[in-house]
């Protein structure tokens, strides 16, 4: 089996916005920034669990739905003096198609 | 016997790798080449200025006849290549020309892409590549009339400048919500729009073509939201794709474009490929600069240098319409991690932002002053160390230290008819006028003399503004809070500079009130979308991803990430088809908890959002709609039975908080809204402790406002009393709409009516018949868009990209 997996096209994924993907340890979101960069990760807020695939995107960062923490897209890191991290999964992005690192995509437990 | 070589396309790429390969001897080739365009080979990207009639054809050609002749050049010009066989060596032309080679070169560059729309075949649809595109557009553009052109990309933007300039009515369609989204940000595209527009080229930006109209020729066009344009040509500029279907056909490795490898040969060590057909480490190029590139590279291969390699190329844009100026560099999709340096100048126009990624920049946005563009392109290519000079980086490479950015710029360019204070309907020149004239020198001598800033006071900030702005030095006005780190502004500022400087759109906002940050932040985006939402009712288009999740996705959101579902249930009653509908939705869709509100409606708890749409379109069946129980904006009217029931009832309670929430639901404010009618003063339905509450007495209706019952316990005020329920109405959809034109973002009414006090809000709304009117005229404006059921469009479809997950892997095993 190839190491990425095409999970959509980059079009389908809304500028400042994001992307569900379902997967066997659990959703994955998928955010576009304001520049078109594409970012990865597991859709739960390292504080509570809130799904960040619901958040507000502004610049490399995602705001949780729930209580506001700000997560870096980037890494994962929340913000700020928040701590915690969202796992993040490797995205790459080829001829328009975006494609997940199989490993964490089909990964049973983040 | 020199060797042959074989080059089949006639443009730029191909004519760079021929200069490059006679510069160098000695020569071990013979050339020729095969071109489908009738001519020598000119500069396809100067057909802009040919088109604008700023040059002539001949002002562009790069290789005249006895340039061709000078290198021993065969030249066969119009004949297009339609067959390599790599077994023979040979290529033949659609006329039967037939040539041989030793080497190969494929330069076959790009096709426009057509969308692939009803009527895109009709006379009048043009693309925009080669000369004889420029030809038709000229011809048609000799008659006047009108041109639509379809993308507002680079290339679309330069044939809707030209067909301008050649005296034609020009529409420009751009699928995306700003123009040339590739290379510029937001921030740019709306400086740049403004400047198409300036010039009297109309842009239409989220604008879907369905259909290119007419029966033996192009009239017009027609939009997904059944708009009609007429037109008299079509220009279809949506993109380019690279040609590659000849290499493709004789067997060499093609995906998007031909493939090449650093030594820019295909499959086929013979051939070669180079421009805008090729595909190099997965990029296909639109651009001439890497085209040059590449050329370097195959002369280099071909005169035998095995060594010579193309690693990929970086590259900077620039818009050739005369007047504008505009630079973009870098891929914005490699700036992850990416740090923001950006500088507006409003007065000018200016606005400049550089992406630094481990103190390097990795990407630069020019806007109205390009002079360092070639200076940062420098740095980003050279992949520089800018940390030393981070801090003036972005005021270029001939700052020298001193004054910089004036704060008060945005105020300085507002022209003096602009209306600073709107309860008085006091502009700026007649402040600077006082000031001037009678020496004033305090904000309340500006006040006496003005009344600027006299009634509710939210523009005190922006009248203290002009008065910095006249009287320099010798005034220093009170810090304000700022909406939040992006600007220095406050609300109030905002909201007062939106109106008097006609600001439309939050790229307008960011740009014309000097945003310190690109995009903005969670904070400022949502408000600011509200502010433009309630100041231009009947022009925003609402930007859902500048709100929270629960108002664009018309849901609350749960701690466990499922939603919960209200049904509007008017003034609190409901019915046995309603209650069925909702039973039966709460069984169908498994919906674990059902529960009464203290709205006087019902909860249902615990929905997924997938089946969100579904839901919604079962209730809406049974006559429900959206009980905006997630919004700023109207919530509940809670009602008790009043006359109709009740032994104490002096009014029809229940009648009259229908008839309220009938006429003022869906209507957004700075923060919820919650009201109540009771029947008398028993008070049944809490009316004293909501944001607007009605006593029925029975002289009439109490009303009152400014109540709470959340983090903070407020009993309401009393506004007024009024006889009549149609005066009741007008009086709380007026009070509803001055809170909506002077709350904060996030401010509850209560918060409001603290800061500009209950008398002035009673100053207008109760004692002014006029302006009261006024209020309430403009938020029946702002109802006709509100008052869609935005369940009814979402069942329907809308935003269903953020329903429905892109992919689902959930069940997939993992590779051992
Ligand atoms: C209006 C316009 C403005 C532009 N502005 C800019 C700009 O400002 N900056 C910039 O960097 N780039 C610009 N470009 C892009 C630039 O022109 C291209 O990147 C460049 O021309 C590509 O060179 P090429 O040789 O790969 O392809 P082309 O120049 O398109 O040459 C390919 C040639 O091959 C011929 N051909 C195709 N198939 C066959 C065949 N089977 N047999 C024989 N001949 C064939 C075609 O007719 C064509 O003449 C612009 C393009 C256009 C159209
Ligand atoms: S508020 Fe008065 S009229 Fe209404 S139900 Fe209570 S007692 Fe009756
Ligand atoms: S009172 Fe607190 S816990 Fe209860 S619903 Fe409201 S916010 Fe949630
Ligand atoms: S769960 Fe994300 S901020 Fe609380």
């Amino acid at each position: 089996m190839s190491e990425w997996i095409d999970v959509g096209a980059v079009d389908d994924v809304p500028t400042l916005g994001s992307r569900v993907v379902q997967a066997p340890g659990g959703d994955i979101a998928v955010f576009k920034a304001a520049d078109g960069t594409l970012f990865a990760l597991r859709d739960r807020c390292p504080h509570k669990g809130g799904p960040l695939s619901q958040g507000m995107v502004h610049g490399h960062s995602v705001t949780c739905p729930l209580h506001n923490w700000v997560i870096s897209l980037k890494t994962g890191e929340a913000q700020g003096a928040d701590h915690g991290c969202a796992h993040k999964i490797p995205l790459r992005v080829e001829g328009g198609r975006i494609l997940l690192a199989a490993s964490t995509l089909l990964a049973r437990a983040a | 016997m020199p060797k042959k070589l074989v080059v089949i396309g006639n443009g730029m790429a191909a004519g760079r790798v021929l200069e490059e390969f006679f510069e160098r001897a000695p020569r071990p080739y013979e050339a020729t080449i095969f071109g489908a365009e009738p001519r020598v080979n000119y500069n396809r990207i100067m057909l802009s200025p040919v088109l604008s009639g700023e040059k002539a054809y001949e002002d562009i050609l790069i290789h005249d006849d006895a340039w061709y002749e000078t290198n021993g050049i065969t030249l066969h010009r119009g004949k297009q290549v339609v067959q390599i066989d790599r077994e023979a060596k040979r290529v033949t032309a659609a006329d039967g020309t037939t040539a041989d080679y030793d080497k190969l070169l494929i330069a076959t560059g790009s096709v426009p892409f057509v969308v692939p729309i009803p009527g895109v075949n009709l006379p009048g649809v043009v693309t925009y590549r080669d000369l004889d595109d420029v030809n038709t557009m000229l011809a048609v553009a000799r008659m006047g009339g009108r041109a639509v052109v379809i993308g507002g990309g680079l290339l679309g933007l330069e044939a809707a400048a030209g067909l301008k300039a050649q005296g034609m009515d020009v529409t420009v369609l751009h699928l995306m919500p700003t123009l040339m989204e590739r290379q510029l940000d937001p921030s740019a595209g709306y400086l740049l729009q403004r400047e198409m527009e300036e010039r009297g080229i109309a842009v239409r930006c989220r604008a879907n073509t369905h259909a290119v109209l007419g029966e033996t020729h192009v009239t017009g066009v027609k939009l997904d939201d059944g708009t009609e344009l007429p037109a008299d040509v079509v220009v279809m500029a949506v993109g380019i794709r690279p040609n590659a279907t000849l290499a493709k056909e004789a067997g060499l490795e093609t995906n998007r474009g031909v493939l090449v490898g650093d030594d820019m040969r295909t499959s086929d060590p013979d051939v070669f490929s180079v421009g805008e057909c090729v595909e190099h480490r997965g990029i296909c190029y639109g651009l001439v600069a890497p085209l040059y590139e590449m050329a370097k590279v195959v002369a280099a291969q071909l005169s035998g240098d095995g060594k010579a390699v193309y690693t990929g190329s970086v590259t900077a844009t620039k818009l050739k319409v005369t007047g504008i100026d505009l630079f973009s560099a870098g891929d914005f999709n490699e700036a992850k991690d990416g740090q923001d340096i950006v500088l507006r100048d409003v007065a000018r126009g200016i606005y400049k932002r550089i992406v630094l990624k481990e103190n390097r920049i990795v990407g630069a946005v020019l806007y109205g002053e390009t002079a360092d563009g070639s200076w940062f392109f420098d740095l980003m290519r050279k992949e520089a160390d800018v940390s030393a000079m981070r801090d003036t980086l972005i005021f270029g490479q001939s700052y020298g230290g001193g004054s910089s950015l004036d704060p008060a710029a945005t105020v300085a360019a507002l022209p003096n008819d602009a209306e600073i204070c709107g309860c008085n309907g006091v502009c700026k020149g007649k402040i600077v006028q006082t000031i001037n004239d009678k020496g004033l020198s305090t904000l309340a001598d500006v006040r006496a003399h003005t009344k600027a800033s006299a009634s509710c006071g939210t523009c005190t900030g922006l009248v203290e503004q002009v008065m910095a702005l006249t009287l320099g030095d010798r005034f220093s006005r009170a810090a304000t809070e700022p909406m939040c780190g992006c600007t220095d502004l406050g609300h109030d500022e905002v909201r007062r500079l939106i109106r008097a400087a006609g600001l439309k759109s939050i790229p307008a906002v960011m740009q014309e009130l000097g945003w310190k940050t690109s995009c903005g932040c969670a904070k400022c985006r949502p408000a600011l979308n509200y502010y433009l939402l309630c100041d231009w009712p009947e022009e925003y288009e609402d930007d859902g991803r500048s709100r929270y999740i629960n108002e664009r996705i018309h849901a609350n959101i749960q701690k466990d990430g499922t939603y919960s579902v209200v049904p509007r249930m008017w003034g609190g009653l409901t019915n046995p088809r309603e209650l069925r509908a909702i039973a039966d939705v709460a069984e169908k869709y498994d919906i674990p908890t059902v529960k009464v509100t203290g709205g006087q409606r019902i909860d249902l708890l615990g929905v997924r959002k997938e089946d969100l749409p579904a839901v919604w379109a079962d209730l809406n069946e049974a006559g429900m709609v959206s009980g905006h129980a997630y919004a700023k904006g109207l919530r509940t009217v809670k009602t008790c039975v009043g006359t109709e029931w009740c032994r104490f009832g002096t009014q029809d309670s229940t009648g009259l908080g229908v008839r309220i929430e009938r006429f003022m639901w869906g209507s957004w404010t700075p923060a919820k809204v919650k009201m109540g009618v009771s029947g008398c003063p028993r008070n049944c339905a809490e009316a004293t402790c909501k944001d607007v509450g009605v006593i029925c007495v029975d002289s009439g209706f109490e009303i009152h406002f400014a109540g709470a019952a959340g983090l903070h316990i407020k009993g309401t005020q009393l506004l007024c009393k009024v006889a009549g329920e149609d005066e009741c109405l007008e009086v709380i959809v007026a009070l509803t709409q001055l809170y909506r034109e002077q709350g904060h973002y996030l401010e509850r009414m209560y918060k409001w009516a603290d800061r500009v006090g209950v008398d002035a809000i009673r100053a207008i709304v109760v004692e002014d018949r006029e302006k009261r009117r006024a209020l309430f005229e403009r938020f029946e404006i702002s109802q006709r868009k509100a008052q869609i059921d935005p369940w009814a469009e979402r069942a329907a479809g809308r935003d269903a990209h953020e329903f429905d997950p892109m992919a689902n892997f959930s069940l997939a095993e993992a590779a051992e």
